[in-house]
């Protein structure tokens, strides 16, 4: 098979991968596509006659319906294929249904798995332009270009802030792709939760990267206090249910009591802290639902930006020059 | 028939033998030592090994035939054609065919199926539990009657102490090594790789090393208790080398063996940091145990070297492409072996001064015959049958899955290379693979 990628078509795997001048040029490019979306005719020409696929091994209402808005706002044809995994292992290969996908042609496949590493192999083998909708609890790049265009939004700039991340980190494909993405703009991340969700060495993470000497770009916190104390940006990972019943942590209402974000946490932060969360939520388990209706909630915006970031995201990907700004 | 093999280096460590010495084989068996100065039988076809090692033929202590049950992913013949092509004179395989070699006349269909291909000896390991359910103890003595050298349940260890401890009571009665791949699932469950910094970065669920050792500490005591003979397979984590350090040096009857990925690879190979050609969630870097840290791997070394470990033994775990196609958290543990075990051995312990070659041979031929009790195998004395390995050090080659003579092709070393190769290996007498032609 021939897997070789057209002029100019790109990957957007995670964030890893990613350079600071990339991430920046997509939320650049991010910017101008937004006020498409508060026109009366919410539709540029830019990819017409590209074929977007959106292919969905996990169901996913938000981050779907963000990226077909996407495409088709861009003018591309976009179709949505929602595969049941467990279809997979009754015959077909993952790499089979890649091979049927790509002979049809599209420009970019916008894949979504439960496992990670999907869109790596699916990169491989395919001539389209791969965008990882998340894969697993390994990245879910964006989700944190989102989360970065709401922080450029309320907080000018991402380079010298403080960002709490709280809850079941180790499982969180947001958390990777955040921690990735900020602390390469500059951001210092510290991130808490139950011991059994973060590990001790989770600045393991961006070790490749380079800091300054003495710098702690990436910290674990013992206490969700000592994550959020000065924070300039709070961020709530949704807790899955399920992992109440594989013993990381004992009942939903000890984990509000002890890692729920409540006002009185959150004014450990600076005054001026917004707060994130990549949703759908739990209200009254990670986040207190005074706090997610509050003015410093940001949870709307997010999922507003997330059109633009993906507008952004596909037109790069099949062919599209990021704006420099 | 006569077969004559000359001008080769003889390394015999059973017989403290390291010196060129020619060697005769008559009906099957050694019969001969010769000095320069003894008379050469005239009727006798000539092997000239000019440059090589003469070995007692290297016995895999650990493999996967597949057979009965999975000849999807490999057969009897193939298996014993990839094993002889690596230099392999015997195979041990384990009992996790379909049904599960848990009867005698499942450890005899193995061993007659070996008889029709007639290439490489195989010496099937039993079952400890029927079906490897870990419950009621499989017919030891029937196995062993049979054929059967050890028994293990290997991938599916018995998890109850109490069971295990009764399993090697009653294995010591019959003299039979009890073989533990030592991993407790409630530990590892749902994880893919090692659990570690390599696990955090991909987003993939880890198995601890804790997962491996805590069995491997449990095996001792319960060995220690029982006096049964316990063989760890495929130690993996510094912490299992350094437990079987501590128990031998106590006495305790315990040996263990390493794979060869092991001692090669660590866990950034998951990663692809493992050349040009190597990718990320590649599902050939994906096998039980896990290709574990580099503070890990070189505990394997220093165990290979400091003689901790006794064996090397490839856990050839072959597979079919379809199902190594699947993502990474899907797709089936094990990778092939048999063709690159001693490949490996020569370029990372041999040329890289880990080991030299006299330990090599123990390694991959004294010590497993010791350990599984094959009487005249694992030592080229006079008398032993003539199962035997040639061998080039300085033999350059580079490994293709394409020409593996294994029905899988799932090897994350395809296209190494490596410089030491089997270049003949006699079975009996027979010359069942040559390189030279």
């Amino acid at each position: 098979m021939n897997t070789e990628k057209p002029y100019r078509r790109r990957d957007l795997l995670g964030i890893r991968e990613l350079a600071a001048s990339d991430i920046i040029g997509i939320l650049d490019t991010a910017e101008n596509f937004r006020e498409i979306s508060n026109r009366e005719v919410k539709k540029v020409p830019a990819l017409r006659g590209k074929t977007v696929i959106n292919l969905f091994f996990e169901s996913s209402t938000r981050t779907r319906t963000s990226f077909e808005l996407a495409a088709k706002r861009l003018s591309a044809d976009a179709v949505n294929i929602s595969v049941s995994s467990s279809s997979l292992s009754k015959g077909e290969t993952l790499l089979d249904t890649a091979a049927n996908l790509d002979a049809m042609a599209p420009d970019c496949i916008v894949v979504r798995h439960s496992s990670a590493g999907v869109p790596h192999r699916l990169a491989k083998v395919s001539r389209a332009a791969i965008v990882n909708a998340g894969d697993g609890a390994n990245e879910h790049p964006t989700q944190a270009l989102l989360d970065a265009m709401t922080i450029r939004e309320h907080k000018g700039q991402i380079d010298g802030l403080s960002v709490a991340i709280i809850g079941d980190i180790v499982h969180s494909r947001v958390a990777r792709s955040n921690i990735h993405l900020l602390t390469k703009l500059g951001a210092t991340v510290r991130v808490a939760g139950p011991r059994t969700l973060v590990p001790k060495d989770f600045s393991y993470l961006i070790h490749d990267q380079e800091f300054a000497p003495g710098a702690k770009p990436l910290e674990v916190c013992e206490h969700v206090e000592d994550a959020i104390r000065g924070a300039d940006v709070v961020m709530i990972l949704r807790i899955q249910r399920e992992r109440q019943d594989s013993a990381y942590f004992p009942s939903l209402r000890e984990y509000s009591i002890h890692y729920g974000l409540t006002n009185e946490r959150l004014d450990l932060a600076r005054r001026d802290a917004i707060v994130l969360h990549p949703g759908p939520m739990n209200r009254g388990i990670e986040i207190a639902s005074d706090v997610a209706d509050s003015s410093r909630s940001l949870i709307l915006d997010q999922v507003k930006y997330g059109v633009a970031v993906r507008m952004a995201v596909l037109y790069l990907a099949t062919g599209g020059s990021a704006v420099n700004s | 028939m006569k077969l004559l093999i000359t001008n080769g280096h003889v390394i015999d460590p059973a017989a403290g033998q390291n010196s060129g010495k020619d060697i005769l084989v008559e009906d099957g068996r050694v019969a001969a030592w010769l000095a320069s100065s003894d008379e050469r039988p005239s009727d006798a076809a000539i092997i000239d090994a000019s440059g090589l090692i003469v070995a007692p033929g290297f016995i895999d202590m650990h493999v996967h035939l597949r057979e009965p049950g999975h000849e999807h992913k490999e057969s009897i013949a193939s298996g014993c054609a990839a094993a002889v092509a690596g230099g392999w004179t015997s195979v041990c395989p384990m009992p996790n065919t379909n049904p599960v070699n848990d009867d005698a006349a499942i450890t005899r269909y193995m061993i007659e199926q070996a008889e029709r291909a007639g290439l490489a000896n195989v010496f099937p390991i039993g079952a400890i539990t029927k079906a490897s359910d870990g419950t009621e103890l499989a017919e030891m003595g029937e196995m062993k009657a049979a054929g059967a050298v050890a028994v293990s349940d290997d991938g599916r260890p018995v998890p109850n102490a109490g069971i295990m401890r009764r399993a090697m009571q009653y294995a010591a009665d019959f003299g039979l090594p009890v073989i533990d791949h030592c991993e407790d699932k409630s530990l590892s469950s749902g994880g893919v790789m090692h659990e570690g910094k390599v696990s955090l970065l991909l987003g993939l669920k880890g198995m601890p090393a804790l997962a491996e050792e805590i069995d491997v500490v449990r095996d001792i005591l319960l060995a220690r208790d029982t006096g049964a003979h316990v063989h760890i397979a495929h130690i993996s984590t510094a912490g299992a080398v350094e437990a079987v350090r501590r128990a031998k040096s106590e006495g305790v009857s315990i040996t263990c063996e390493a794979a060869p990925h092991h001692f090669t690879l660590t866990d950034s190979a998951v990663a692809g940091d493992g050349g040009e050609s190597a990718s990320a969630y590649d599902t050939n870097t994906k096998m039980a145990p896990p290709l574990r840290s580099e503070q890990d791997r070189e505990a394997i070394l220093e165990g290979l070297r400091d003689g901790t470990i006794d064996a090397i033994a490839t856990d050839h775990a072959p597979h079919h492409a379809d199902e190594k196609s699947l993502e990474y958290d899907r797709a089936p543990f094990g990778i092939t072996g048999l063709e690159t075990a001693v490949g490996l051995a020569f370029t990372e312990l041999v040329h890289k001064g880990v080991i030299d070659l006299v330990r090599l041979v123990e390694l991959c031929s004294t010590n497993p015959a010791r350990i599984l009790s094959l009487t005249g195998r694992g030592t080229l004395v006079p008398g032993s049958v003539a199962d035997i390995t040639l061998l080039d050090p300085e033999h350059v080659w580079a490994f293709s899955v394409a020409d593996s003579r294994s029905r899988s092709k799932n090897s994350p070393f395809d296209g190494r290379e490596f410089r030491g190769k089997a270049i003949t290996t006699i079975v009996a007498g027979r010359v069942v693979f040559n390189e030279r032609g």
